[in-house]
């Protein structure tokens, strides 16, 4: 068995006459915490869009969970997609729907779950949190940026993920909060590994990063530059990581 | 150095280029909104909310619009045929028009101003806001959980809409008609059932069915569409509506020259 549970081969991806992934070839590590982290426009988000089939590459394969995604067909990579819990940039909660209805919207759409199951699992998600009984029954439009993002984790927790994207989960969060959700995180990792879990996060913050990480795959320009442990990233002589750590 | 010759050929073969590409955008659309309309789950709890939204929410403006509508068409046709002493023609002609044309095409553009912008605004907010993607990441597909309850609900509401315009356009004529040009009640409703049939009714039923059908698409379309943030949106519910309201006064045109044939 793959010590992976993502893994691109020969990835390419171009956009008309831009190449946004050149050549990305390396695996995800299973049951750890990985950041992608590079400059703006270095295509992190284009990797990421490709874990979960929503952008097909140009060549090259991508390996989840010991499935080529790019090689089903539609129906079954939205069934495959089951396997992902995410958390978007800015939450992407429904705005039409109060925070249990969000966490609660994939358990009423995938499983048999009576009102009263889903009630106590939506609660008891949104608990592990830390959202208020009261704040579970407001509309996004009335929580803070920092109460979104856990909300936003709950609901990518309701279909018991094996893996958990954050796509840069703390931006436009203050520090206190940054570190609150980054550590909420952490804990959301290691209280989920007995199942299997991996998390892949998406992040321009390096403190953060070296802090919560496992490993650190670190991209410039559609290719990756290098992809470590933390100890050892820390210690890289790469000139452009250099100046990230510099920052 | 191009000539300005060179660059007017080159930005027209940009334009058709460009609407050739906004063409086959949309076909593809509207094929996969059909493909996922007869595909399960059917969630008819987001129809009927699309249905009270479109259907049960524009009474009050069809209400108006029709009342209105009726009571100037009958005032002006009485001023026409008061001149040849034909103005107990009042009822027939006003319920003709109104049948055949008025009621599903002013009911289009109502709809096609209110529920079609509200399609495009609220799925354009959702493009922007990746709510859409949110969607996708969970397995469900955006077009058959936006876009399939919005174009069923209003090629189901439009009918229903254009059949209340109708009723209530009758009782705008019927009071200019019976209560202020003083025609007898009896040859007012009377001649309403000599020059009217069935068919009349079922060709604006129709046409509205089909209307209903383009706005919904249309105001989808336009909301899958928008691209950038709050700019976007405004540039796809401003193109929903006009393309809405052009598209119905087309296919109009079209539909009366096919139904005519066969009604």
């Amino acid at each position: 068995m793959s010590e992976y549970s993502i893994e691109f081969k020969n990835l390419v991806k171009k956009f008309g006459e831009s190449t946004v992934l050149n050549d990305v070839s390396f695996g995800i590590h299973k049951d750890k915490i990985t950041t992608v982290l590079g400059f703006s426009g270095a295509g992190k988000t284009t990797l990421m869009k490709h874990i979960l089939g929503l952008t097909m590459p140009t060549s090259g394969d991508v390996t989840v969970l010991g499935t080529t995604i790019n090689q089903i067909d539609e129906l079954a990579l939205r069934e495959f997609r089951r396997n992902f819990g995410m958390v978007f940039q800015y939450a992407a909660l429904f705005d039409f729907l109060t925070s249990f209805e969000n966490v609660a919207f994939p358990l009423r759409e995938f499983t048999k779950m009576t009102e009263e199951e889903i009630k106590v699992k939506v609660m008891g998600l949104l608990k592990s949190v830390g959202i208020s009984e009261e704040a579970a029954f407001k509309l996004p439009s009335e929580l803070s940026g920092g109460m979104r993002k856990r909300v936003g984790l709950a609901r990518g927790l309701a279909l018991d993920p094996h893996i958990m994207l954050y796509d840069e989960p703390t931006s436009g969060l203050d520090p206190i909060t940054t570190h609150m959700v980054y550590d909420l995180m952490k804990s959301t990792h290691y209280d989920n590994i007995e199942h299997g879990f991996t998390s892949v996060i998406i992040s321009h913050d390096i403190h953060a990063t070296l802090k919560y990480s496992d490993y650190i795959v670190f991209m410039e320009q559609g290719r990756v530059v290098e992809h470590l442990d933390v100890e050892t990233f820390k210690k890289s002589e790469n000139p452009v990581i250099r100046r990230f750590l510099e920052l | 150095m191009k000539s300005q010759v060179e660059k007017k050929i080159e930005n027209l073969g940009t334009g058709v280029l460009d609407m050739l590409n906004g063409l086959g955008t949309f076909t593809n659309y509207t094929s996969r909104t059909i493909f996922w309309t007869f595909k399960p789950p059917y969630r008819f709890k987001l129809l009927f909310d699309q249905i009270y939204f479109i259907g049960n929410k524009s009474i009050f403006i069809i209400f108006l619009t029709s009342s209105f509508t009726g009571a100037v068409f009958a005032f002006q046709i009485y001023v026409g045929m008061k001149v040849i002493n034909a103005d107990s023609f009042i009822g027939p002609i006003t319920m003709i028009a109104m049948s055949k044309e008025l009621a599903p095409v002013l009911s289009g553009l109502v709809v096609a101003g209110r529920c079609g912008a509200a399609m495009a605004a609220q799925i354009g907010t959702m493009k922007v806001t990746e709510q859409i993607d949110a969607l996708e990441v969970m397995g469900i597909n955006s077009y058959q959980y936006l876009a399939v309850p919005r174009i069923v609900g209003a090629t189901i509401a439009l009918p229903m809409l254009s059949a209340i315009f109708l009723l209530i356009g009758y009782g705008g004529a019927w009071l200019i008609g019976v209560k202020v040009i003083q025609i007898d009640e009896i040859v007012f409703s009377s001649k309403i059932s000599d020059f009217m049939d069935l068919g009349m009714v079922a060709e604006g039923i129709i046409k509205a069915t089909v209307f209903g059908y383009l706005i919904g698409i249309i105001g989808t379309y336009h909301g899958f569409a928008v691209q950038g943030g709050a700019e976007g949106v405004g540039k796809g519910t401003n193109m929903s509506v006009v393309w809405g309201m052009i598209t119905v006064l087309v296919v109009d045109f079209f539909l009366t020259s096919f139904l005519t044939k066969i009604l």
